[in-house]
């Protein structure tokens, strides 16, 4: 296997490199930039139908009253998962191989938490009211139900939102100094000079920033697995068949990771080829990535397993309907889909020639997020066609045009923002990357004096 | 408006329910002197559907028409459901459908009060299930959490732009409560217009709600006399003793006539039981099991 990086790149080459990716991109971002904004209004287009018609339009009906807007939603907060991974955890491991492709991760959790917070809007009857949720002071001494687990999804995931984007920021401070001492003059210079906050690189303030960033790091990580646990809450809170699981907080976050960490691989892909970052994100790493992403897939079958045998031995009638249904029900075919994509097609990351192969791996990576989509689906949906009541088994209820649009528009507005991200803050962190380049040199170096000093 | 604020409202939240771990209703904790229930002969029930169009009438629901109907975006708070024995996997016609008129069954211990984020849903004192129309956002929670999908949500804006009540269909409208705009849930209220309209003409006449003077309009419609609604606070009220009769408590999450089945003779005939009381929402409820062949031979059975 192959170095992670090389080891002899001039520290200025980084900073040229990556600036570059400021600069002039291949053409390909403005395609898959205008695209995203297409695939965006499409979204919009179904949302202001939705708003002035009413949610009838999406075709939901009594028992199925959660459809996919609230599937995808737990998707994207899923999404947002790995972001904090690679940044906090590994960075508490010193995994370094982690450091050129932090930074998109952590802009990933970023937009994917904003991208979720569409939808909770998106599924509300009456989004206008959204406020009443927020524990606001008002005259009238009414608060929201602090005993649903929906409020307390809100609070999680504004914690979260809030405190990535401070995370997110604190990790640039140094790349912004160094954008702002290389750009050419204009509005960017400007910019840069306002979010650098004045780093000069001196001793004292790499002192700080040092604590600081360890310090977010270490508030991050119990963040990151609370928000999906309350995000479970929603379903293993409530008395419904087929949700009323107590495994499903760590099956969440599993999951969570799991999507994360394929979306990683998707995106690492298409950077590497857009901004031209062969050097930096290199294949060494990406075999890296799609070990953990494996690792991942196997911890996520595995609870998978054991929400299947509780429910098997619970002797839980009703909710052991559910499962059968999930398995020889209308939606079948979505379900074995999902136990393929999501437990099958990760074999094919064993494979060691495939690990670094580009096209195979981008394929694997959208198959995983496609079977994690659908596991979130499968989590909603069935249960609302074989609950407790039988009346409702009968209610079956296909969602309209209206809802795969809205979950169709979320994809390109989360390219949207990404995107635009990529050209504004450098996508790879190029004082990570110069650290990591001198640590490997000396190690090197080292190893190489020391079997020098045998002789 | 300050933590103390909070900290005191909060405790007066969620007053207690008569269960909280008793085999009895303690009526002297209970917040009021009322608790409205219901209970439903199943043996009496036609299927007439007279009592869901009752309701439609004195509720303002909205009829939605065909097509919304074909989605399942029916808003009937009172629906008649049919069954069919079923035999070796075929449907047979036991002497019959077989019908159950479903409502909201005001759980005591109700599964959608506790899951709605902004505490739309709640029970009022005289132990309904309320639904507060101006606080719903419409997260639809509380219906994926109830047990008996009773709960029904304005897909559309009914009163407006789906002109549900072409001129001069508004002027059938009742004007004791509202129409409800989209976005949000509504559901059964035991029809509270008319059981606050008694409640208070007893206060200024000085005397308490005699019973069968508070009729909902699904019960004043059925032609068959099978719905009886009631104080059951009041062990002289009509629902109070037919819940007595069939050993039926609001506490119990089991039946009397499940539990000692052939074993005690005197329970033997009983039919009285409250749907999914196992999942202990503790409904207010109480159904009369419809007598079968299969019933019949349970009784002759145990009286052998």
């Amino acid at each position: 296997m192959g170095k992670d990086i090389r080891e002899d790149i001039a520290w200025a080459k980084i900073n040229r490199d990556v600036m570059k990716s400021l600069e002039n991109p291949r053409r390909l971002y403005w395609v898959i930039l205008f695209a995203a904004m297409m695939v965006f209004s499409v979204g919009v287009g179904c949302e202001i139908y939705q708003y002035s018609t009413g949610m009838g339009v999406a075709n939901m009906n009594n028992p199925h009253m959660w459809g996919l807007y609230i599937a995808t939603f737990i998707f994207w907060i899923g999404m947002s998962h790995s972001g904090t991974l690679l940044s906090a955890i590994l960075h508490l491991m010193h995994a370094d191989w982690r450091k050129p492709i932090y930074r998109f991760a952590e802009a990933m959790t970023t937009f994917s938490l904003m991208t979720a917070g569409l939808f909770v809007a998106v599924h509300l009857g009456r989004v206008w009211q959204i406020y009443y949720s927020l524990p606001y002071p008002n005259e009238r001494g009414i608060w929201p139900n602090f005993q649903s687990p929906l409020l307390w999804d809100a609070m999680a995931i504004f914690t979260y939102l809030s405190s990535s984007v401070i995370f997110l920021y604190i990790g640039s401070i140094p790349d912004f100094a160094i954008a702002r001492d290389n750009i050419h003059p204009g509005w960017r210079k400007k910019l840069y000079s306002i979010l650098a906050l004045g780093w000069e690189g001196t001793d004292r303030q790499w002192r700080n920033f040092r604590v600081t960033y360890l310090t977010v790091a270490c508030f991050l990580i119990p963040l990151a697995v609370s928000v999906h646990s309350i995000v479970a809450s929603d379903f293993a809170m409530s008395q419904q068949p087929g949700w009323h699981v107590t495994s499903f907080p760590p099956y969440f976050v599993a999951g969570a990771l799991y999507s994360g960490c394929a979306a990683i691989i998707t995106l690492f892909i298409i950077l590497r080829y857009v901004f031209k970052f062969e050097e930096y994100m290199t294949l060494p790493i990406l075999r890296k990535t799609v070990r953990l992403t494996f690792a991942i897939a196997m911890v996520w079958t595995y609870l998978n397993c054991i929400e299947f045998a509780s429910v098997w031995y619970s002797h839980d009638q009703v909710a052991k309907d559910v499962l059968i249904q999930k398995a020889t029900g209308p939606y079948a075919p979505f379900w074995w889909a999902m136990i393929f994509c999501g437990s099958v097609v990760p074999f094919a990351m064993m494979v060691k020639k495939w690990q670094v192969n580009i096209p195979i791996m981008f394929a694997v990576s959208l198959l995983l997020n496609v079977g994690m989509w659908l596991e979130r689906w499968m989590i909603v949906a069935p249960t609302y066609s074989h609950g407790y009541y039988p009346w409702t088994w009968d209610h079956d209820q296909w969602p309209s045009m209206i809802q795969w649009g809205i979950v169709f528009g979320s994809f390109g507005w989360f390219t949207l923002l990404f995107m635009v991200f990529c050209k504004i803050v450098p996508s790879v962190s190029m004082y990570e990357v110069k650290e990591m380049v001198y640590h490997r040199s000396q190690a090197t170096k080292k190893k190489q004096l020391g079997v020098e000093g045998a002789h | 408006m300050s933590v103390s604020n909070l900290l005191e409202n909060w405790s007066k939240f969620r007053h207690n329910h008569p269960v909280e771990d008793k085999d009895h209703v303690d009526w002297e904790a209970y917040p009021s002197d009322i608790k409205w229930a219901m209970a439903i002969d199943l043996d009496a029930c036609t299927g007439c559907n007279a009592c869901s169009v009752a309701c439609y009438a004195e509720n303002n629901l909205p009829v939605v028409g065909k097509e919304k109907y074909s989605h399942g975006q029916e808003m009937h708070w009172m629906r008649i459901e049919r069954y069919w024995g079923e035999e070796n996997g075929e449907f047979v016609a036991d002497q019959g459908a077989q019908f159950l008129p479903m409502m909201c069954q005001h759980c005591e211990a109700a599964p959608c009060e506790t899951v709605c984020p902004v505490g739309a849903t709640n029970h009022t004192e005289d132990g309904l299930n309320s639904q507060i129309y101006n606080r719903c956002i419409g997260s639809r929670y509380c219906s994926a959490n109830c047990p008996f999908k009773v709960r029904y949500f304005n897909w559309y804006n009914y009163p407006e732009q789906e002109n549900a009540w072409p001129a001069p269909m508004e002027q059938q409208l009742n004007p004791d409560l509202t129409v409800r705009t989209k976005g949000v849930m509504e559901k059964c209220t035991f029809c509270k217009q008319r059981t606050y309209a008694a409640r208070n003409t007893a206060r200024t006449e000085g005397r308490e709600v005699a019973d069968g003077e508070v009729q909902t309009a699904c019960q004043q419609a059925c032609p068959t006399g099978a719905i009886s609604f009631g104080n059951l606070h009041d062990p002289q009220s009509r629902v109070a003793k037919q819940w007595a009769q069939q050993g039926v408590d609001i506490t119990k999450e089991k039946q009397d006539k499940d539990v000692k089945k052939g074993e005690d003779e005197q329970k033997a005939g009983l039919r009285g039981y409250r749907i999914l009381e196992d999942l202990r929402p503790y409904p207010s409820v109480m159904y009369l099991e419809r007598v079968r062949e299969s019933a019949l031979e349970r009784v002759r059975g145990s009286a052998e």
